[in-house]
């Protein structure tokens, strides 16, 4: 108990000092799952909207494993993407293992199922008679799809709130395609992972702390922007 | 030529037939009204017009051009029409976005949308309301952005799906008012699906009666409402007194017709001997405490058996050795004390008899 209001004080001290090491560790956090959120929203929506709206042979069985991988460990997303950036592996040559942008892709992969599988259930949530409606009033193929998207923003604004609440709480792929390399791939969750090892409880609990103020405040803006 | 000809139109749902060789021409101009009972196929037929749906079998040509079962041509045609649904689903955005939507997906330029856009607002009473969003609107209020912005594009055709459903007597007449304003300063091709009977009748210039998934009378409203050509046609547009008898004598034109224990009087030229059904409306029956003189060569005495109000008139139902229904105003119920068992005399011409020959196996 102690030891978690010492946290809670090394907390607001390590906040409130803008402490170098933990601002240069949350902003990495952060560039990290926002890039991977805006990365996997830019291929979920498209990607969704089309699955959405064509009717194609295996349709259903493709959105059964799409929600199948919402569960799929972090480790297994970690090994795949160890395994194809590893200089054995076919994608080596690019020799990003263990630099930001393997986290990037493997956060990308990690929350693509969720984003995409979330559009595609945000999108059914549209009636017919919208789509009926856009359609009577001319509106193209594409056309009466963007109205479906914009219709269904709010619902696609959660699916994106859902994916990066998932970026930047895993630990698993960060910790084996980053490295967790001090000053450069370094996030708050890996950090608290080591940090824990090592018996340093009050700086993982600060760290934890930031982490939930940091959702709390992407989750509080995106909801603002879904009232509006 | 016909602006909308439609040709042997047959539609399925899987199994399910929905509607069975339609056959219909609407001229330019002209606002034609399909009636009928819920479920009989109407919105089928307006979505099969506006090809949201492709037909199992016939063919559609508008302004004599054979509409082809997909492609490019289908959008065309499309973005010549406008479609307000029965349900009106406005867009999660303001007015003046929802209006604007269909010019912008024409590609008119931003002035230009925008005068439109304000014009029709103005023509249907919402200019105050542009930057509101759609969805904080009372029903009939959507309903006029609905019929707003099908009529901003300017469409050669406007379909109208029952467009006063669900809709209070203000905002119904609110809509209708708009609707005439539509029909008579932009001279706009109408074709309108309604279960109001009293809406087609005002509304429309011809009128077509759909029951089952199938076309049985097209006419003037006047030919629909008082000459219908079957029993169900006769149900369904209100005639609430369909009798079966025999002809028993004509006499220049006078018929008699037995309907078992009693005798009643129309014009017809009908051969004796036939089997027909006399319809009359409830609205051509007098009721009176006595037998009075008066022109109408058929007068019953009966007894009330219910009488129901419905706000400005009042429906009465006697038992006259056959059951009658009349349609009396709630000034003349009360005047007349009507109350079950009440005796009373209904009177009606020979002229208010409709006949319709009897089919072989019809039901009575």
């Amino acid at each position: 108990m102690l030891e978690i209001w010492h946290g809670l004080i090394k907390a607001l001290e390590l906040i409130v000092s803008l402490d170098p090491e933990v601002m240069e560790i949350a902003g990495r956090s952060l560039r990290i799952s926002v890039t991977s959120c805006l990365l996997a929203s830019s291929i979920c929506i498209p990607l969704g909207s089309l699955i959405h709206f064509h009717n194609f042979r295996g349709k259903r069985a493709v959105i059964n494993i799409i929600q199948t991988l919402f569960s799929v460990p972090t480790v297994v997303v970690g090994l795949f993407v160890f395994v194809l950036f590893s200089n054995a592996g076919p994608l080596g040559t690019f020799d990003i293992l263990f630099t930001p942008i393997a986290m990037v892709i493997g956060q990308m992969i990690l929350i693509t199922p969720i984003m995409l599988g979330l559009t595609i259930s945000a999108l059914s949530g549209v009636g017919k008679e919208i789509v009926d409606t856009a359609i009577s009033l001319g509106a193209s193929g594409f056309q009466t799809a963007l109205v479906v998207v914009r219709e269904s923003r709010y619902a696609v604004l959660a699916a994106v709130t859902m994916g990066f609440g998932r970026a930047i709480s895993e630990v698993g792929c960060a910790l084996m395609v980053g490295g967790n390399i001090r000053g450069f791939t370094r996030t708050i969750t890996t950090a608290i992972s080591l940090e824990t090892s090592k018996g340093d409880l009050e700086l993982s609990i600060a760290l934890g702390i930031i982490l939930l103020s940091l959702a709390l405040i992407v989750n509080v803006a995106l909801n603002r922007l879904q009232q509006r | 030529m016909a602006l909308m000809e439609i040709v042997g139109l047959n539609h399925r749902y899987g199994e399910q037939k929905v509607l069975e060789n339609i056959n219909l021409n609407i001229d330019k101009g002209e606002v034609f009204a399909l009636i009928g009972p819920t479920g009989a196929g109407k919105t089928t037929v307006l979505r099969l017009i506006d090809l949201l749906e492709v037909p199992s079998a016939g063919e559609i040509y508008f302004d004599g051009l054979r509409i082809p079962e997909s492609g490019k041509q289908r959008l065309e045609v499309r973005r010549r029409m406008s479609f307000v649904l029965q349900k009106p689903r406005v867009f999660n955005l303001s007015v003046y976005d929802n209006v604007a939507y269909g010019l912008r997906w024409r590609g008119e330029r931003k002035d230009k949308i925008d005068k439109k856009v304000n014009k029709i607002l103005e023509m249907v009473g919402l200019k105050g309301y542009k930057d509101r969003n759609a969805h904080t609107l009372s029903g009939g209020e959507a309903q006029r952005v609905a019929l707003a912005r099908a009529m901003v594009v300017e469409p050669e055709i406007l379909l109208l799906d029952e467009p006063t459903a669900n809709l209070d007597p203000v905002s119904t007449e609110r809509i209708e008012q708009i609707i005439s304003y539509i029909i008579e300063r932009r001279n706009t091709t109408m074709i309108m699906a309604t279960h109001d009977m009293s809406q087609g009748q005002q509304l429309a210039d011809r009128i077509g009666v759909i029951i089952n998934g199938k076309i049985v009378q097209v006419g003037d409203a006047k030919e629909v409402f008082r000459l219908p050509k079957d029993k169900e046609v006769a149900n369904f547009v209100g005639m609430q007194n369909i009798i079966a008898g025999r002809i028993v004598t004509n006499a220049k034109g006078i018929v008699m017709i037995d309907i078992g224990n009693n005798v009643i009087q129309a014009v017809s030229d009908c051969p004796v001997g036939e089997e027909v059904y006399a319809g009359i409306r409830p609205e051509d029956i007098t009721l009176a405490l006595s037998k009075s003189e008066s022109s109408a060569r058929n007068c019953f005495c009966g007894k009330v058996s219910k009488v129901a109000s419905l706000g400005p008139v009042s429906r009465v139902e006697m038992d006259c050795g056959f059951p009658l229904v009349a349609l009396v105003t709630s000034i003349s119920a009360e005047e007349l004390d009507l109350e079950k068992g009440r005796e009373v005399y209904a009177s009606f011409k020979a002229t208010g008899v409709h006949l319709i020959k009897r089919q072989v196996g019809d039901t009575l």
